[in-house]
């Protein structure tokens, strides 16, 4: 990693006290790479693209996909309506970054979109703030207010003759609506039923539309990148996933809370250096590296793995959102792997056959081995229903269900085979 | 006065309402913010009130009926005052979720799902809100965060709402930054 953490300056959430304030932000260089790029001729449409794409800027929405490349699969301008959907849905179990963007830099992140506005020749960006989050979403509204009371949205931004609007929506609870395809859905009021893909958004969006998706923190990025360069920004950590990032850290270590640093951090570090270490100083156990649909690591797997896509996957997990839960040698596996199943069986949306039963069915189980009455052919049953389940529905929701259930249960096999009777038979 | 309670906008809300709808270039988008502002005033969206935000954005009622039902925040009967909202998901539950939801239940005699006899309090078990850094956590009826809850942070909580007294936004630093100032 070529940059040293210690001594690391939070970029997206940087330390400069009154920062949501829109002066302040102006005051510290803000909305000048917006005016810069909207005034200059060496700024078009294509270069912002492309300079985003070279910095390899990855979503922080869970996917990792490069943005850049997502931004170039926009069809050519047609006259008609173009839109922009950030997610700020946010409901992932274990993540809680998003919304430190709205609460201490918004100004960032509604400059990165005006950006990346430009580049894809949008008109309209729609903000979908989870509805839990009504603070944020108040606190996230005045910064419109003001960003367009200055200028920066509307029609002729800073006298260029770019023309966007931004509105905010607000949800009303449903984690399903963070996939983009449902998020689409609930923005156009009906109920949050993921569309089945292709066509995908850039084709056939938002009102049958071209529109992009991104993350808030994916978009707060793009400022960064704009003002100092691809090259700058492949320079901050991981190589292959670089740039700064927001760690949401909870669970059993002493200091919880979000940080911000480079990618590529080890998970160690952030444990033990960054969080204080462990509370009371026991072992840890597990780490959910990314959001509850990660699978999670043992404590004795954790040598020199690092939060980047690479060494995660190396190491059989993902990136996901970067919100990590790190659990105690205490904690009961069989109780965590009950209460994650729950929550993708409530928030299954009932479309398809094996997630809507499928999470049932595993959940069920889990209910069964949590109260003492499993045998061990149910490890190897719920296991096959992951088999079962994974790939066949038309979103991901039903391979996040499985994922943590295949690899709690073969990751942490010895906390199940304590609370199951053995079976006389094994399932062929 | 009739049982029957009659909902209707005011002229300041259908104002309001045409804002919204300027926002989308179609008609049912607005069912969301709608049925938002309709819980605020009337405190749930009961069909009565669905029917109301159908004929007002001339929708049908079933397609308002489908929505309200599909998101868990709209209050599809009449809850308590306040909703005591118990994250009790992941980061929650292994932080002592359960305790606070528990802790609840008994001191106010109800369970997960119910609501008190005088129509103060309802208690739910919620997923998780995006604050598992502070957990244990509840939210009160779709607003205020409570973090970090102890048994005595519940006990001042529920003395202050039995006042109509709530609990004020709770601003938490971002560590980074105070570490730094406290070193320096
Ligand atoms: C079930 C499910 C839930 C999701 N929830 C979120 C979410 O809350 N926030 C988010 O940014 N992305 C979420 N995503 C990912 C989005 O579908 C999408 O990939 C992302 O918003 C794209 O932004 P990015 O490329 O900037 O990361 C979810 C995906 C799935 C399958
Ligand atoms: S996988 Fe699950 S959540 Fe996704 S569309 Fe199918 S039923 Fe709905
Ligand atoms: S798990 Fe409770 S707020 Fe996230």
């Amino acid at each position: 990693m070529s940059t040293d953490w210690k001594s690391f300056q939070p970029l997206l959430i940087p330390k400069i006290p009154n920062l949501h304030k829109i002066d302040v932000y102006e005051k510290n260089g803000g909305y000048k790479t917006l005016k810069d790029i909207l005034t200059s001729k060496d700024h078009t449409p294509e270069s912002v693209t492309n300079t985003v794409k070279a910095a390899n800027l990855r979503g922080r929405g869970g996917a990792g996909f490069n943005a850049g490349l997502k931004w170039s699969f926009m069809p050519k301008p047609d006259g008609g309506p173009r839109y922009i959907a950030a997610n700020g849905d946010e409901s992932e179990p274990g993540t809680f970054k998003d919304r430190q963007i709205f609460e201490y830099n918004p100004h960032q992140f509604i400059e990165g979109s005006i950006i990346a506005g430009y580049a894809m020749d949008i008109t309209a960006v729609y903000v979908y703030i989870r509805g839990e989050y009504r603070s944020w979403i108040n606190m996230f509204q005045k910064a419109v207010d003001d960003a367009y009371a200055k200028g920066y949205l509307g029609k002729n931004i800073c006298n260029s003759g770019f023309d966007l609007d931004m509105y905010v929506h607000s949800g009303a609870g449903a984690y399903i609506c963070g996939e983009e395809s449902s998020l689409m859905e609930s923005l156009e009021g009906k109920r949050g039923y993921p569309r089945v893909k292709p066509p995908f958004p850039a084709q056939k969006g938002l009102w049958g539309r071209p529109t992009t998706i991104n993350n808030i923190e994916t978009l707060a990025n793009v400022p960064l990148i704009m003002k100092n360069g691809s090259e700058w920004y492949t320079s901050i950590g991981a190589k292959t996933h670089p740039g700064p990032v927001l760690y949401g850290i909870s669970g059993h270590v002493n200091k919880p809370g979000v940080y911000e640093y480079p990618t590529g951090m080890l998970i160690s570090d952030l444990i033990n250096e960054v969080c204080g270490g462990m509370r009371g100083g026991k072992k840890v156990k597990a780490v959910i590296p990314g959001g509850s649909s990660t699978p999670p690591l043992r404590g004795d797997q954790l040598d020199g793995v690092r939060m980047d896509a690479d060494s995660l996957r190396e190491a059989g997990s993902m990136m996901g959102t970067a919100g990590m839960v790190i659990m105690d040698e205490d904690t009961d596996m069989v109780d965590v792997l009950w209460r994650i199943s729950h929550f993708y069986h409530h928030e299954s949306c009932g479309q398809c056959t094996p997630c809507r039963d499928g999470t049932g069915f595993l959940e069920k189980t889990l209910i069964k081995i949590k109260n003492g009455e499993g045998e061990t052919r149910d490890l190897d049953l719920l296991l096959d229903l992951c088999t079962q389940i994974e790939g066949r529905t038309i979103c991901a929701l039903a391979d996040a269900a499985a994922w943590p259930v295949r690899y709690t249960i073969t990751r942490f096999r010895e906390d199940f085979e304590k609370r199951v009777k053995k079976s006389a038979f094994a399932l062929a | 006065m009739s049982n029957e309670q009659q909902y209707t906008f005011s002229k300041e809300e259908l104002a309001e309402i045409e804002k919204i709808k300027a926002k989308y270039p179609d008609k049912k988008p607005p069912v969301m913010p709608v049925l938002w502002m309709a819980q605020e005033k009337f405190g749930h969206v009961e069909p009565e009130v669905q029917r109301l935000v159908a004929e007002t954005l001339d929708l049908p009622e079933a397609h308002v009926y489908g929505v309200a039902t599909f998101y868990t925040q709209y209050y599809k009967e009449k809850m308590g005052k306040y909703v005591l909202d118990v994250c009790t998901c992941l980061s929650c539950q292994i932080c002592g979720g359960y305790d606070i939801l528990h802790y609840l239940e008994e001191k106010l005699g109800i369970k997960a799902g119910e609501t008190t006899e005088d129509g103060k309090f309802s208690i739910q078990s919620v997923e998780c809100l995006g604050a598992c850094g502070y957990a244990p956590m509840m939210q009160i009826t779709n607003d205020v965060y409570c973090n970090h809850l102890t048994k005595e942070k519940v006990d001042t909580i529920l003395d202050d709402l039995k006042k109509d007294k709530l609990p004020e936004f709770e601003q938490i630093p971002f560590p980074q930054h105070q570490n730094e100032s406290s070193k320096s």
